[in-house]
C-alpha cells in the first residue's frame, strides 16, 4: 500500500508540474502588469524600471528557472496585489473554501443516499417520481442563477438572510444550499441506478426469501454494494465543486480560494494565481488519492500489489 | 442479417421510440421545448434581429406579464428598454450554437486522440493519457478562466476553451473502445489482408466507436452549455454586443433588488434547457437498457397492465 501511495504520488507531482508549467506561460500571456500596478499618468521609464525590478523583463525561460527555484526552496514569490507573500495569501483563502466544500459535500453524500435509496426501493413510485424529477432539476440548474434566485427570496424580498459577506451563521446557508445543490442531484441519480440493479440482484432475493427486514434490505445489503460507484462520482465531482465555489464565493463575497484566484487573473497577479493553482491542484491530488485508498477499504476485492 | 430485413425494421423502431416518448408527459415536454429552443436558435434572429438592440425608452424595465407595449415585451424589459423576449428568443443561437461547436470539436479531437492512444500503445498512448489526466483533474472553470483571460475573451476562443475542456472523456471512452474493438475478428482479418493502419483505424474502428461518442456528445451537451453559461456570468465568456443567456443573467444581476426579471428569464431558459437535455437522455438510457426497458414500456398504460410486446 506504502509503494500505491509514493507512485501515486509521484504520478500527481508530475501532473501538478505540467499544470503549473501551462499556467505560468499562459498567464504571461495576459499583458503587462505594470500597466495596471503604476499609476496611469506614470511614464515609460517608470514602467520599465517597475518591470525590471519585478524581473518581467529577463526572458520567459529565465523567469520559470527562477520562480522554480524558488518553489524549491518554498519560496512563492510575493502577491503584488496584496503586497504579502502568494502562498500566504492563499493558504488564508483555502479553509474558507474547504470548510464549504466539504460541508456540501457531506450534506449531498447523505441527502442523497437517502433520498436515492427511498426513491429506489420503490421504482415508479410518486416519491420516485418526484425525487427523480427534482434530482434532475438539480443537477441542470445553473448555479449563478440558484444563487441570484435565492438571493432575491431569501435577501431582498422576504429579508432573512444576508446578500454576502461571512461572520454568522446565517451567511453559510446560502453558499452552501446553492453548492450542494448539483452534486445532490448528481448522486441521487447515481445512488438511485445502482440500488435499483442491487435490489434486482440474486442475494436481495436470497435476504428477500429468508424473511430479512425490507429497510435491513435496503441499507445493509443493497446500499453497502452500491457505495462505490457512487464515491467513484463523488470523487469526479470534487473537481467540479471548485468550479461551484468560484461562482459561489465571487456572488457572495466568499473570501475563498476561488475568488482570490478570479480576483488575482484580473490582476494579474502571477505569483497569486501560481500559488492558488498549485493549491487547489495539490488538494484535488490528494482527495484522488484518499478516494483511492477508501475504495480499498471498502471493496476487499481491490488490493494494492505492486505490478 | 440481411438487408432488405433491416430497412424494414427501420421505420417502425422509429415510430416505436417516438410513440414511447409520447406516453412519458415528462420526455414529450422536453421534446416539445428542445424542438421550439432549437427553432428560435435557427429562425430567431431572422424574425427578432432589430428588436433585440432597439431601445425603447418608456418601456424601461419594465415589469412582465403587461402587454401595455405590445407582445414583445410580455416577459418585461431590461433597463434600456429592449424586449426581453425577443432577446432571450435570439440568445438561444448563440447558447446552442456554442455549446454545439464546442461538444463537436471536443468530440473530433478526443475521438481522433482516442483512436490513437488505443490503437498504439506506445510512449506516445501514454503521453496522451497522462495530458487528459492532468486536464480531466483539474477545476475546467479555473482552467477555462486562465485561458479565456491570457487570450482574450472571443466566440472561437470561448468555443476552444470548451472544447479542451471536455476532450478527456471522448479521449478515454474512444480508447476503452478501441482497445476492445482491436482484438475483433474482423480487425485480424483486415490485417491479415494487408490493410494498412491508417485504413484500419478509420474504416473498421472508427465506425464502430462512433455511436457511443455520439451518445455521449448527447449528454455533455447540457454540461457544455452550463459551463459557457458561467464563464459568460463571471464576464469572461462572450462579449457584447453579442449575448448568451448566461451573460444575459450577468446583466441582470446588478439590478436585482428592482427589476428581478433582467437576471430571471434568462437563468429559467438555461435551467429548461438542460433539464429537457437530461430528462431526454435519461429516458434514452433507460430505453436502450435491456434490463430497464420493460419500465418505459409498460409505464402508465393504464395501471400496470403490460401491453402486448411486438
Amino acid at each position: 500500500m506504502f509503494g500505491f501511495i509514493l507512485r501515486r504520488s509521484a504520478q500527481s507531482l508530475i501532473a501538478v508540474i505540467g499544470l503549473l508549467v501551462l499556467v505560468f506561460f499562459l498567464s504571461r500571456l495576459t499583458g503587462d502588469p505594470a500597466y495596471l500596478y503604476l499609476p496611469l499618468d506614470s511614464s515609460e521609464a517608470q514602467r520599465q524600471a517597475f518591470s525590471e525590478a519585478q524581473g518581467f523583463n529577463d526572458p520567459l525561460y529565465l523567469q520559470f528557472g527562477r520562480y522554480l527555484l524558488g518553489v524549491a526552496n518554498l519560496d512563492f514569490g510575493t502577491a503584488l496585489s496584496r503586497n504579502r507573500p502568494a502562498m500566504e495569501v492563499a493558504l488564508e483563502a483555502f479553509p474558507q473554501t474547504l470548510k464549504l466544500a466539504v460541508i456540501a459535500m457531506s450534506l449531498a453524500l447523505v441527502f442523497a443516499v437517502v433520498v436515492g435509496s427511498l426513491a429506489a426501493a420503490k421504482p415508479d413510485s410518486l416519491f420516485d417520481r418526484i425525487a427523480s424529477t427534482a434530482s434532475l432539476a438539480g443537477a441542470s440548474a445553473p448555479d449563478f442563477w440558484v444563487a441570484i434566485v435565492a438571493i432575491l427570496v431569501f435577501s431582498v424580498g422576504l429579508g432573512l438572510l444576508p446578500t454576502s459577506g461571512t461572520g454568522t451563521p446565517l451567511h453559510w446557508i446560502m453558499p452552501i444550499f446553492v453548492l450542494t445543490l448539483r452534486p445532490f442531484g448528481l448522486l441521487v441519480q447515481v445512488v438511485r441506478g445502482t440500488m435499483i440493479s442491487a435490489l434486482a440482484s440474486p442475494y436481495v432475493k436470497t435476504a428477500r426469501a429468508k424473511g430479512v427486514q425490507r429497510t435491513q434490505i435496503i441499507f445493509r445489503h443493497a446500499l453497502r454494494n452500491s457505495l462505490l460507484p457512487v464515491i467513484t462520482v463523488a470523487g469526479d465531482l470534487a473537481a467540479s465543486l471548485v468550479n461551484g465555489a468560484v461562482v459561489v464565493e465571487s456572488i457572495f463575497g466568499w473570501p475563498g480560494i476561488g475568488k482570490l484566484m478570479i480576483d488575482a487573473i484580473v490582476r494579474r497577479d502571477f505569483a497569486l494565481i501560481q500559488a492558488t493553482v498549485l493549491i487547489t491542484a495539490v488538494a484535488i491530488f490528494v482527495l484522488n488519492i484518499l478516494i483511492d485508498l477508501l475504495y480499498a477499504r471498502l471493496d476487499p476485492r481491490i488490493r494494492f500489489q505492486a505490478k | 442479417m440481411t438487408i432488405p430485413a433491416d430497412t424494414k425494421q427501420k421505420p417502425t423502431a422509429r415510430f416505436q421510440v417516438l410513440r414511447l416518448i409520447a406516453r412519458n408527459k415528462l420526455a414529450l415536454a422536453a421534446v416539445i421545448f428542445l424542438t421550439l429552443v432549437v427553432l428560435c436558435a435557427i429562425f430567431g434572429p431572422w424574425l427578432m434581429g432589430n428588436l433585440v438592440d432597439k431601445p425603447n425608452f418608456r418601456a424601461r424595465n419594465m415589469a412582465p406579464f403587461s402587454l401595455a407595449q405590445g407582445w414583445a415585451y410580455v416577459l418585461g424589459a431590461d433597463t434600456l428598454g429592449r424586449s426581453l423576449l425577443a432577446r432571450l428568443i435570439v440568445g438561444a443561437q448563440n447558447t446552442l450554437g456554442i455549446a454545439l461547436f464546442a461538444v463537436f470539436f471536443s468530440m473530433l479531437i478526443g475521438g481522433f486522440l482516442g483512436l490513437i492512444a488505443g490503437y498504439s500503445r506506445g510512449a506516445l498512448s501514454n503521453v496522451i493519457l497522462r495530458v487528459a489526466d492532468i486536464v480531466m483533474s483539474f477545476p475546467s472553470l479555473l482552467l477555462a478562466l486562465i485561458v479565456l483571460f491570457s487570450l482574450g475573451p472571443s466566440v472561437s476562443n470561448l468555443v476552444i476553451v470548451l472544447a479542451v475542456t471536455r476532450i478527456p472523456i471522448y479521449l478515454r471512452t474512444t480508447r476503452a473502445e478501441v482497445l476492445e474493438v482491436r482484438e475483433r475478428m474482423f480487425v485480424s482479418a483486415a490485417m491479415a489482408l494487408g490493410a494498412g493502419h491508417m485504413r484500419i483505424v478509420f474504416r473498421h474502428i472508427a465506425p464502430i466507436v462512433l455511436p457511443t461518442l455520439v451518445t455521449i456528445g448527447a449528454i455533455d451537451f447540457a454540461t457544455v452549455v452550463l459551463a459557457e453559461s458561467s464563464l459568460s456570468f463571471l464576464g469572461l465568456g462572450i462579449q457584447a454586443p453579442e449575448f448568451t443567456w448566461g451573460a444575459m443573467v450577468a446583466t441582470g444581476r446588478g439590478y436585482l433588488a428592482n427589476a428581478w426579471w433582467i437576471a430571471f428569464w434568462p437563468g429559467l431558459a438555461i435551467l429548461l434547457t438542460t433539464l429537457s437535455l437530461n430528462i431526454l437522455s435519461n429516458w434514452w438510457r433507460t430505453y436502450a437498457d435491456p434490463q430497464q426497458r420493460w419500465r418505459i414500456e409498460l409505464a402508465r398504460s393504464k395501471k400496470g397492465i403490460p401491453e402486448k410486446r411486438t
